[in-house]
């Protein structure tokens, strides 16, 4: 808890540096075409059918 | 002043992310670009509204692969907004926190801010973030066969805003409700009736992407800062609170969800957004 309370001033910045490589990692595997084709028909188990 | 901004916000943000028109009136879902990128907050992407994605929805839907892969395109996004904003998401920006805010503001029952047995309750939504959006995606449900469990079996979101406005308009999907579909309205209907009386029960103890948030919480850029050493301990901000947190928990908590009425309330100013410490207008 006081690693977290003293070094937040950059550790913000040490997650968001880890999202963009989680993003670039993401690309280059193809999962936002994954998510894109889930998110562009309609889910049946979200809405209570499927 | 703080409260109607923040209303503002919450209106503004949902209407842009939910305002596929046509959508609605035809009931289908929007197939464009911007699918590929999700919003912050919890927002189903089978909204006829909705112009991107949802982060757990997205987060199951990579788990929901043949195999197992690393979710990083889902954990990107967590990553990013956690770290930018943390559960300012869910006070500022989620559409389901608006619909439980506005209930909230029904003047009838006697308004509690916590269920009973709140201490254990509130690990509740570490258990769903951990049951049933990772280990239920993976593998559990269905009979071995992977679904995206959170969603199917849980998220009063996607039956809000995905399934009720999608029934209404497609008369084809109606005929097909069946056990599930009432299954989950009545989570919904719970959820919006205890709404009136608890503060975001869904949001304290149910919702995966809370939790996520919250442990961003504790360094993520935005915070409410709190000078020690101006404070007078009148207790007025945690009186304020409406997750009943205290003077020391303002912020780095889990369950802050930045609303701001800590900082409307203290008669010092010594509660605020930036780190810029303030002027108190007695010290002029």
């Amino acid at each position: 808890m006081h690693f977290w309370k003293n070094n937040r001033k950059f550790t913000w910045l040490l997650g968001m540096v880890l999202g963009i490589f989680f993003l670039i990692m993401g690309a280059l595997r193809g999962q936002f075409a994954v998510i894109w084709r889930k998110a562009v028909m309609i889910c049946m188990e979200c809405i209570g059918i499927g | 002043m703080m409260k109607k901004l923040r209303l503002t916000m919450q209106l503004v943000f949902t209407i842009l992310t939910n305002g596929y028109t046509y959508g609605f009136l035809n009931g289908k879902i929007y197939q464009g670009s911007l699918k590929y990128a999700c919003v912050p907050g919890l927002n189903c992407y089978s909204c006829p509204g909705a112009v991107a994605s949802c982060p757990i929805g997205a987060l199951e839907a990579l788990l929901n692969q043949q195999g197992f892969h690393i979710p990083f395109g889902a954990l990107g996004f967590l990553f990013l907004f956690g770290s930018l904003l943390g559960r300012f998401v869910c006070g500022w920006l989620c559409p389901f926190g608006l619909v439980q805010d506005l209930l909230h503001k029904i003047p009838v029952f006697r308004k509690r801010k916590r269920l009973p047995f709140h201490h254990i309750l509130k690990y509740g939504k570490y258990i769903v973030l951990l049951f049933l959006v990772c280990i239920g995606s993976l593998f559990l449900f269905g009979g071995f066969v992977k679904v995206p469990a959170f969603c199917k079996y849980l998220c009063p979101s996607g039956t809000l805003f995905g399934a009720l406005p999608l029934l209404a308009a497609n008369e084809p999907l109606r005929s097909q409700i069946g056990g599930l579909f009432f299954w989950k309205s009545g989570i919904l209907l719970l959820l919006l009736v205890l709404s009136v009386k608890v503060y975001r029960p869904f949001c304290q103890y149910l919702c995966p992407l809370g939790a996520i948030y919250g442990w961003f919480n504790r360094f993520s850029l935005a915070q409410i800062h709190w000078e020690k050493e101006r404070c007078v301990s009148c207790k007025a901000c945690e009186r304020a609170c409406p997750v009943e947190l205290s003077t020391n928990e303002i912020s780095c908590s889990p369950e802050c969800i930045r609303c701001g009425r800590c900082i409307e309330v203290c008669p010092e100013e010594c509660l605020h957004f930036s780190r810029i410490k303030h002027k108190n207008k007695k010290d002029e």
